[in-house]
């Protein structure tokens, strides 16, 4: 057998999902015996058969990607439930397996893949929807890029008819039905106390309150910016109208057609937008979010 | 063997990997370490904390990557951004060689994250060193290629384990990461002689060295990483030193990661062999 046809029978074996107890299929995907498919191209020994050895692959592989992701999406995990938690986690992998070298990107498809698929969203779909951007974006401004901040001299006579700004690439911008930050922070929070605290009646108590905590979460809609201050991830609330600024300078529009575009039907009164423009800026600056665009 | 065109002329002595568990102990006691492993893939990204705590350590200490997915053996091409990424890693952290596994781990383009055996065939080890080649002359750094553990054998082996190791670094030329833990578990999954795999090994070849502890099953050894060295890799990490003299070794503990200095103590019990072969090589 060729090295690239051995690879595809063996990855094909190791990527089939586990059974409900955790062991290899009998059945292959082709729904050949996997006993028989193993036995093919895998030696027993004095030990073990060639299902069994091709079987610690076959586990190793579901549990390495179920805890990575189980890692990166610990809200969707208390947003769904354990079992329903699950149960996503392997139809995604199955439907979109790694295609990068690191796992990091192993969630990278959620979102578009959970909004094909409701029922595993199931009652809390849009809440699982925004907890899954919500985490996703958490992941990007950990490591995302970061170029030279702007600085004041940089826009000494700029146009803002023509001044085009760039967010740092770090900076993640999340319009949300539901204040999945809170939620997201609470459980991060829970899991930190998990670590200290290994007693089963303590974890179960947090569980329960963990539970409550999502059953009560009510829709309202958020602006969230997700960024980094000093290496660490925060989550910053926003009002409508500077995300529509932030929005916009983030598709590439001048300064001038982002700040017309924030106020369009906004409620702020006319005479104090120049001073939230001017305050929302210095923020904005302050938090090191702009550089100069390359357009 | 302590220096040679595998690792860059380097005389490394003892290191441990480092793990975001000791970040703090390091960075705030400044414990006296001759060198860390990094696991490349860890550090491959854009910007933010990882790279900001990477360059605090590189301000204090010497770093040697150590990759998990470059899968010399997969039949697939190699991934460009793969390479591209790692390249930059690389200039940030001038290290000296850089190591990943002699094992395939992905096909058509999907990623097991796994370590995968290699079938020990003449075509295997033609592809695996073409690759191996491929990499050093992108990168312009020694590669190294780290022998696995591993759980299943192939019918269409042609060769052992070891034989195959040689006929790659030969083929490309390369050095050898020699995993004694590794040789271990694999002897008593595959039961072979592990003596006989270190005393084939092509000394020159060798530059650097892992050691690790692992967990013992019923039927199997899993390369764990979650203990400390058992006697049995001692012994044989000693054999191998007696051969191919004082190396660069490194202790890996990846899983219920003990305390740094815990690590670090046990990662300093190989002075005692590297001592010994240092007094025989003088005498």
């Amino acid at each position: 057998m060729k090295l690239l046809a051995l690879q595809r029978r063996m990855a094909q074996a190791v990527m089939t999902p586990l059974t409900p107890s955790e062991r290899m299929r009998n059945v292959s995907p082709r729904g050949r015996s996997m006993r028989a498919e193993a036995a093919s191209f895998i030696k027993p020994n004095d030990r073990l058969t060639s299902f069994e050895r091709l079987e610690i692959y076959n586990r190793q592989y579901w549990f390495r990607i179920f805890s990575a992701l189980a890692e990166d999406f610990p809200g969707l995990r208390a947003v769904l439930g354990d079992r329903s938690f699950d149960a996503l986690s392997k139809a995604y992998l199955c439907d979109c397996p790694s295609t990068s070298f690191t796992l990091r990107n192993l969630g990278g498809k959620l979102e578009g893949w959970l909004r094909k698929h409701p029922r595993y969203g199931g009652t809390r779909q849009k809440l699982a929807i925004d907890m899954v951007r919500l985490e996703w974006a958490d992941i990007e401004a950990f490591d995302g890029a970061s170029v030279p901040a702007l600085k004041t001299e940089d826009l000494a006579g700029a146009n803002p008819a023509t001044l085009r700004l760039r967010l740092q690439p770090y900076v993640q911008l999340l319009d949300l039905r539901y204040p999945v930050d809170d939620l997201l922070l609470a459980v991060k929070g829970k899991n930190k106390d998990d670590e200290d605290f290994a007693s089963n009646a303590f974890n179960e108590k947090h569980r329960r309150k963990r539970v409550a905590a999502v059953a009560r979460l009510k829709p309202a809609d958020i602006f969230l910016v997700v960024h980094r201050v000093d290496t660490w991830v925060y989550f910053r609330r926003v009002e409508r109208e500077e995300f529509t600024i932030l929005s916009a300078l983030r598709a590439g529009k001048t300064l001038g057609r982002s700040i017309d575009a924030a106020f369009r039907g906004s409620s702020i009164p006319v005479e104090e937008r120049a001073q939230n423009v001017a305050q929302w800026f210095h923020n904005w600056a302050a938090l090191g979010w702009f550089c100069l665009s390359e357009k | 063997m302590p220096a040679n065109r595998f690792n860059n002329f380097t005389d490394y002595g003892i290191g441990i990997g480092l793990r975001a568990t000791h970040y703090d102990h390091i960075l705030t006691r400044k414990p006296v370490v001759d060198w860390f492993e990094i696991i490349s893939e860890n550090f491959m990204v854009d910007g933010g904390r990882p790279l900001e705590i990477l360059d605090r350590i590189l301000e204090q200490y010497r770093v040697v990557q150590h990759g998990v997915s470059m899968y010399f053996g997969s039949a697939d091409k190699i991934d460009r951004e793969h390479l591209r990424r790692l390249k930059t890693l690389v200039k940030r952290t001038k290290t000296p060689w850089v190591s990943d596994h002699l094992c395939w781990g992905s096909v058509d383009g999907r990623y097991t994250h796994d370590l995968l055996p290699m079938p020990y065939t003449f075509e295997a080890a033609k592809v695996t060193a073409q690759k191996v080649r491929e990499v050093r002359d992108f990168l312009e750094v020694p590669v190294v290629v780290e022998n696995v553990s591993s759980y299943a054998e192939f019918h269409v082996s042609e060769m052992t384990e070891w034989e195959f190791l040689n006929e790659v670094v030969e083929r490309a030329d390369c050095g050898i990461l020699l995993d004694v833990n590794n040789i271990y578990v694999s002897s008593q999954n595959h039961s072979f002689d592990p003596q006989r795999y270190v005393d084939s090994i092509p000394a020159e070849r060798v530059a650097q060295m892992h050691i690790a502890g692992h967990s013992k099953y019923r039927k199997y050894i899993l390369d764990t990483h979650d203990h400390p060295v058992i006697d049995p890799v001692w012994k044989l990490y000693d054999r191998a030193i007696q051969r191919i003299g004082h190396t660069a070794t490194l202790l890996e503990w990846d899983d219920s990661i003990p305390s740094f200095n815990e690590v670090h103590d046990e990662a300093l019990k190989a002075n005692k062999f590297l001592a010994s072969s240092a007094l025989a090589t003088a005498v």
